[in-house]
């Protein structure tokens, strides 16, 4: 197990520097620095001027290097200009260029200055991540225990009619993205057209105070997206779990229906959409942006939009490593349950 | 507890019983007017090919039928009691504690994520209200009861951890829990190895006479019913044609099914030459294409037409036998000892030039020793030294359980692996370590392959006609397309196919006309050597017949050398020229048939010899029944690879059985034996198999 | 003239999509007479909801058909500008409606006092193109590097897996933004993903036919010449594009260029489809693996690529066409997101995800212009994914 453990965090690593270094590249590429350069100086920039602009922050080094410089294991670039004063990414405003430290990158703790917030970038995402954390808990809280019990009941007796109504029903939930039942809930319950007004079409407010009346849509939005395909996940592997022919041998020891079901199918049913649940977490991701862009909910996903944007280079960098260690450290999290949930793993 | 306790009539009553099963276009009968009685301590065998019902029989008893089942006419009494009108609660009640059931598949019918301790708990507490302490007691005497080593350790494992032969142990000891008065059991050996299975056998009768039950034998093997039961009654499409008490049924059969039967199986005595088997002709009927009148009449050889197809048969009873009915017309007026007609023998061939030789050839794979978390590297030796030559026009049988490496020796010979070490040598040739991409396309068509599983070994998605002629064009036969496809309908020809099947997909044809194109396809480019890995162990017992006699014969025209991978020794008996016995990886005995088949035996043989289930009451065989499980290739024993099941290893003075691999040692011109048993020893040997005097 | 009223609407549209219902009555009608000659399509009509699944996609197919390149159901022209008519609600009457000119906007005008009827339906022919053929190319990625991941396994297997991985742990918004930016277009990133997404469908033609047919070169040859050819021509019209980095073919040569951000918008979808049919193909093939008529191609000699795409992939099919029923779903769902975000398609585009965008911006006072293509997205992916569920139970029958 350990051994397992070890070579997972080792694959693990070896893809999140993969994958930052892909973002790495695609934001440096040099159409985005110069766009960098004119947002930093003016747009009305020679060529020369932004080349130097460049060159004066380390930002014509090899690619290699640069990247080096941003994780932190690169003594990071200094610049000595006319006067003889010495800039760089370790010198905060104020500070001796001899008492800066030669390392600064996110190892270190320094993730840089977002041009568009005007704000350490470590600040912004610790704030962002917390506000779309509270959005996740609850989505999490309603999505996994609806779409269970929806795929237990609907798989529990295959093709009868709770089984074809409740499969409907989840099919109808994976069909509908979120900006599409994002749109139709604000049209329906917090439209004047409509007039029922139940809910608030933004979410805004539940930054500070969440409550049922800001809060619901946005969390029923995410969750029902994500639901319909864990259920139906549920559904396909109870249905198999109680056609198999050990549930047959328990119900011919005389095993009662709920037992049968309680006892012997749910827990090897669970193993497949365990997997499934958490490896939802890119996706739901993805369900994060677009509704707190729907509902105006200032989380992480808003912060990604606007990093991307707005061409904030340290900023988009900081969400990229952070959504894949996400991603990562849930396919992780998966992986172990599997292993946990399923005794022919474990013992073997 | 229950008027029912003091009950002495019939344990199991089933009376004109139909069940059909309904799907979208039509209603299908499975069972058609089925009756039975299982007395108190009486076991019955249901024996019959695949897709006759009898297993539909069992799960009727057991009012499980699923969504698609019903039973449409007659009743299943239990002990007096309808079970048809009882109520969901009282079937519960009865399910498990008063009749319990046993599967083919004992992996699949353990839960696996419960430890098998909580699985057999689960019986005493839910129909006598057992506490946890006293279930648990009951579950470790049960356990303790079905022979398992370790009974403790056992119930707090989890059935992966078991091998197949000890998780149907399990299964066993979970029917057996609130010791039910009718145990039904569905092939339950199918699964297991021929050792293990005389081993499961042997429990189950004696745990039948402990605690009393009846049973319910559900088998497609005729000698395994012989073995376990007391009376038999025989199925054919959905109807029982004979039942009566096994010396009855055995010795004086009174329907031609069962006389087709007995003839098409091979018994000790039968020969490939001078008494060659009696295939069935035609094919099972589907369900819903059965014939009018008596169902096996199409394929009967005393059909009258006129008379068996212008009614339906009832069962009739036989005039002076006990319990003995028949359902045939004529039964009475049939000749059943008439010997077989003109039975076509043939001359044995003899044997040509040495083709294919292999000098110690060895085959090692490295594996992980866990798959998911990888971990050290192990060695399996699939195959240890092995040494044999094989001539021109011979069958050189290859017999052992699983995992005994005769499947990587025909990978090896194929040029799917290439050896460890050691040659093989075609034709003078060495080709043990070319793989086959490496091979000429002569070599390729050369040496061919007949596959066990014929629900497999065809492409699902392409015509039989075209799969022959893919074959043809690969091994470069026929210039035009033209030339190919009638070179294919000759090898259809050749199979005994109808011209018109090349057109088929392979889900239109049965079972053993699969098997017929995929020997039909190893032929094809006219192939030296043919290894057959178990081409009919798969196939229902009157397929077998033909499909072995159709192997034979398009053998001895073309001259072919075969090699007839098989775990069934009575069909090895029948058909070989030599047999080479294998276990975990090494050669233990080998010789011409008669030699193996006759003392001095090595131990193995010996007891696989004894483990083989032989149809005929005139057959005594010597008892003996090897203790454990093959071990596994990945953890073999020291020393000899037989010493921890063996009988005869106290005989061999200081240990050397635990110590040293034996040398092969040759007994006789051609037969050798990998045994450290004196030559006294194994002199004394008596024959396992002896048909008793008349 | 009177606004009309919700009924007189309604009726109003089932009137204009008149062909279609004609169009659909008409595949019904063939489809059920002969359902038991037509396989496993035949048996779909067994199924009442693989029936509506079919029904739905039909319906947005023939819509898209109809009124993309045969400009027959729309009222407008989808860009025109019609003064007076701005977030107008459903049934206003064109003021000043000229002779010929159909006289209402059905489902209201936009906040640009666009046609929103005219716009789901020209939005659709831009969905039904570019969905199938892009989750069409994916299937090819997916298929000529899943087969020889698991055929091979070992090295080849854990290197093409892991790259895989890498794409799935890759949160796709974020490619998309990454991708679709203007800046990174401008590089030709995306035409050089192209280069390479692009090339598979060829070498998969290649494969598949010069396996099969190596054994007969009289007839393989002037086959490979003649598919590859058109092959090569279509990749080399369909990359090269003037106004990109990768701009090669003289323009008489170059059979089409592919409008705007449509491209890049292709290979994005492409890129994120693929590792996971990738996934399922591997899946798949690594049971069939197992089969002894694999086994049997093996010990006849036959090319590994023949086994893998003659022997193994046919087989693979029914799990198959159930995920590409339901990838085209997806792929309509992402299509919509990447306009949603205005991402990649021109600014002016009908395409549903950007109007739903649009439409969200006055979604609380006007309802009209959001809805209409929202419902059509929702309609369309429902229809994909019950098709894909009736498909899955029916194959799974008999």
């Amino acid at each position: 197990m350990a051994f397992f453990l070890l070579r997972r965090l080792g694959v693990m690593l070896i893809t999140a520097i993969c994958l930052t270094f892909i973002v790495f590249f695609m934001t440096n590429l040099h159409p985005n620095l110069e766009k960098l350069a004119k947002t930093q100086g003016n747009f009305r920039m020679t060529d020369e001027a932004v080349n130097s602009f460049l060159e004066r922050n380390g930002y014509t080094q090899p690619l290699a290097v640069k990247y080096g410089e941003w994780i932190g294991v690169l003594p990071s670039h200094r610049d000595t200009d006319d006067e003889g004063k010495v800039t760089g990414r370790c010198i905060q405003p104020g500070m001796d260029a001899e008492e800066a430290p030669e390392y600064c990158g996110i190892l270190q703790g320094n993730w840089g200055y977002s041009t568009v917030f005007k704000e350490p970038v470590e600040d912004i995402i610790g704030k962002r991540l917390a506000l779309t954390g509270k959005l996740m808990f609850w989505v999490m809280m309603l999505m996994v225990p609806g779409a269970l019990i929806l795929g237990v009941l609907a798989g529990m007796r295959e093709g009868s009619r709770t089984d074809r109504s409740l499969s409907t029903l989840s099919i109808s939930m994976t069909a509908t993205p979120e900006y599409v039942s994002g749109v139709l809930f604000i049209a329906i319950f917090s439209s004047s057209a409509v007039g029922l007004k139940w809910f608030k079409g933004t979410a805004t407010s539940a930054m500070e105070d969440a409550n049922l009346e800001n809060f619901l849509l946005p969390v029923v939005t995410i969750a029902l997206y994500g639901m319909g395909y864990i259920a139906r996940m549920t559904r396909a592997s109870m249905a198999e779990v109680m056609t198999s022919q050990y549930i047959r041998t328990a119900r011919l020891k005389g095993v009662s229906f709920p037992n049968i079901v309680m006892k012997h199918a749910l827990r090897n049913a669970l193993i497949a959409p365990f997997t499934v649940i958490m490896l939802q977490f890119p996706w739901l991701l993805n369900g994060v942006v677009i509704v707190e862009t729907i509902f105006n909910y200032k989380g992480f996903g808003w912060t990604l939009v606007q990093a991307a944007g707005n061409n904030d280079i340290e900023l988009l960098m900081a969400v990229s490593v952070v959504s894949v260690i996400v991603v990562l450290v849930t396919q992780l999290i998966s992986d172990i349950g599997y292993v946990y949930l399923n005794p022919r793993i474990r013992l073997s | 507890m229950t008027a029912s306790d003091d009950y002495d009539g019939p344990i199991l009553e089933i009376e004109d019983l139909s069940i059909s099963f309904f799907t979208r276009l039509r209603e299908i009968p499975a069972v058609m007017d089925f009756s039975c009685k299982v007395m108190p301590g009486e076991a019955m065998g249901l024996v019959g090919e695949s897709g006759c019902g009898k297993s539909t029989v069992a799960l009727g008893v057991m009012q499980d039928l699923g969504v698609n089942g019903r039973v449409v006419g007659g009743t299943i009494k239990f002990k007096g009691r309808d079970l048809g009108k009882m109520s969901m609660e009282e079937l519960r009640d009865l399910r498990g504690s008063e009749i319990a059931m046993i599967y083919q598949e004992p992996m699949a019918s353990l839960n696996p994520a419960m430890k098998i301790g909580k699985q057999l708990m689960e019986v005493p507490m839910i129909h006598q209200g057992a506490s946890k302490e006293e279930a648990y007691a009951r579950a470790l005497e049960v356990v303790t009861d079905v022979k398992l080593p370790d009974p403790k350790r056992m119930l707090n494992s989890f059935p992966h951890q078991l091998s197949g032969g000890q998780q149907q142990r399990i299964v066993i000891a979970m029917a057996l829990m609130s010791k039910p008065s009718l145990l039904i059991l569905d092939e339950p050996t199918t699964a297991l190895d021929v050792t293990v299975e005389a081993a499961v056998v042997d429990l189950v009768k004696e745990l039948g006479e402990k605690y009393g039950t009846s049973m319910l034998f559900i088998s497609h093997n005729l000698g395994l019913v012989l073995e376990t039961c007391d009376r038999l009654c025989v199925m054919y499409s959905g109807e029982a044609v004979e039942t009566g008490s096994i010396e009855d049924v055995f010795d004086q059969m009174q329907h031609p099914y069962t006389q087709a039967l007995f003839r098409s199986i091979p018994l000790p005595g039968a020969d490939k030459n001078s008494r060659p088997l009696v295939a069935i002709p035609g094919n099972f009927p589907l369900p819903h294409e059965r014939p009018p009148g008596c169902n096996f009449g199409p394929r009967c050889d005393y059909f009258e037409e006129g008379r068996c197809n212008a009614q339906n048969i009832p069962m009739t009873s036989v005039k002076g036998f006990d319990r003995h009915r028949s359902r045939c017309l004529r039964f009475e007026e049939i000749d059943w000892d008439a010997p077989l007609a003109a039975v076509v023998t043939n001359a044995k061939s003899e044997p040509g030039e040495v083709i294919l030789k292999m000098d110690n050839l060895k085959k090692y794979y490295e594996v992980s020793a866990n798959a998911l978390f990888g971990g050290s590297k192990k060695v399996v030796k699939a195959n240890e030294t092995l040494s044999f030559e094989a001539r021109e026009g011979e069958t050189l049988a290859i017999v052992g359980e699983s995992g005994c490496g005769k499947s990587t020796f025909a990978k090896v010979l194929m040029g799917l692996e290439t050896a460890t070490d050691g040659g093989i040598t075609l034709d003078g040739a060495s080709i043990g370590d070319v793989p086959i991409e490496a091979r000429g396309t002569d070599l390729v068509r050369s040496v061919q392959m007949v596959f066990q599983n014929p629900f497999d070994t065809l492409n699902p998605s392409m015509t039989v006609g075209n799969q022959i002629i893919r074959a043809l064009e690969i091994f470069k036969i026929g210039k035009t397309e033209g030339e190919r496809r009638s070179r294919m309908l000759e090898l259809l020809d050749l199979v005994k196919l109808p011209r018109e099947f090349a057109g088929r997909m392979p889900r239109q044809l049965s079972g053993g006309q699969k098997q017929r194109v995929g020997i039909a396809r190893a032929f094809a480019g006219g192939a030296r050597i043919v290894v057959a890995d178990e081409p009919v162990s798969a196939l229902d017992v009157s397929v077998q017949a033909a499909v072995t006699d159709l192997l034979m014969e398009i053998q001895r025209e073309e001259k072919t050398t075969l090699l007839f991978i098989s775990h069934d020794l009575s069909i090895v008996r029948y058909l070989s020229d030599r047999v080479m016995v294998m276990y975990l990886g090494h050669v233990v005995e080998m010789g011409d048939t008669d030699q193996v088949f006759s003392p001095p035996y090595h131990p193995y043989t010996e007891a696989l010899l004894s483990a083989v289930p032989i149809a005929d009451t005139s057959i005594e065989k010597e008892h003996i029944v090897l203790e454990g499980d093959i071990p596994s290739a990945m953890n073999p024993p020291s020393g000899c690879p037989f010493q921890t099941r063996c009988r005869w290893k106290d005989q061999v003075p200081g240990g050397l059985c635990d110590k040293e691999v034996p040398p092969m040692r040759r007994l006789a011109e051609g037969h050798e034996v990998k045994c450290h048993l004196s030559d006294e020893i194994l002199a004394r040997m008596t024959p396992v198999i002896k048909i008793a005097a008349e | 003239m009177e606004p009309l009223s919700t009924f007189q609407v309604i009726l109003k549209i089932l009137l204009i999509l008149t062909p279609v219902w004609i169009g659909l009555a008409a595949i019904f009608a063939l489809s059920i007479t002969y359902k038991r000659r037509l396989g496993l399509f035949g048996k779909l009509f067994d199924s009442p909801i693989g029936m509506i699944g079919f029904a739905l996609v039909m319906f947005w197919v023939l819509v898209a058909v109809m009124g993309g390149p045969l400009d027959m159901l729309v009222t407008h022209d989808a860009l025109g500008q019609v003064s007076g008519m701005k977030n107008k609600v459903p049934g206003t009457p064109l003021a000043g409606a000229e002779e010929g000119e159909y006289a209402w906007y059905l489902l209201g005008g936009d906040n640009l006092a666009r046609d929103v009827f005219s716009r789901v339906i020209k939005g659709s022919w831009i969905v039904v193109q570019i969905a199938p053929l892009a989750t069409v190319f994916a299937f090819m990625v997916g298929i000529t590097l899943g087969l020889p991941a698991a055929y091979y396994g070992g090295k080849l297997d854990t290197v093409i897996s892991f790259l895989a991985n890498l794409i799935l742990a890759f949160p796709v918004i974020l490619l998309f933004y990454l991708l679709v930016t203007p800046e990174i277009v401008e590089t030709g990133l995306p035409s050089y993903m192209a280069m390479c997404l692009f090339v598979f469908p060829l070498i998969f033609l290649f494969l598949l036919l010069n396996s099969k047919f190596h054994t007969r070169p009289a007839l393989r040859t002037p086959l490979l010449i003649g598919v590859l050819g058109v092959g090569l021509w279509l990749y080399f019209s369909l990359i090269s594009d003037k106004g990109t980095p990768v701009s090669f073919m003289p323009s008489w040569l170059d059979l089409f260029d592919i409008p705007g951000g449509i491209l890049v918008i292709f290979v994005s979808v492409v890129f994120v489809n693929s590792p996971t049919v990738f996934r399922i193909v591997r899946g798949l093939a690594l049971d069939i693996k197992t089969r002894d008529y694999v086994a049997a191609a093996q010990t006849r000699g036959e090319g590994a690529w023949y086994i893998m795409l003659w022997e193994i992939l046919p087989n693979t099919r029914g799990p198959l066409i159930v995920d590409f029923c339901l990838r085209i779903g997806y792929t309509t769902i992402l299509l919509g997101t990447l306009g949603f975000f205005g991402l990649g398609m021109p600014p002016e585009s009908p395409d549903w995800g950007s109007t739903i965008n649009e439409g969200r911006k006055l979604l609380s006072i006007y309802l009209h212009p959001a809805l209409p293509p929202a419902i059509a997205l929702l309609t369309l992916v429902l229809g994909l994914n019950l098709l894909a569920d009736g498909l899955r139970e029916e194959s799974l029958k008999d």
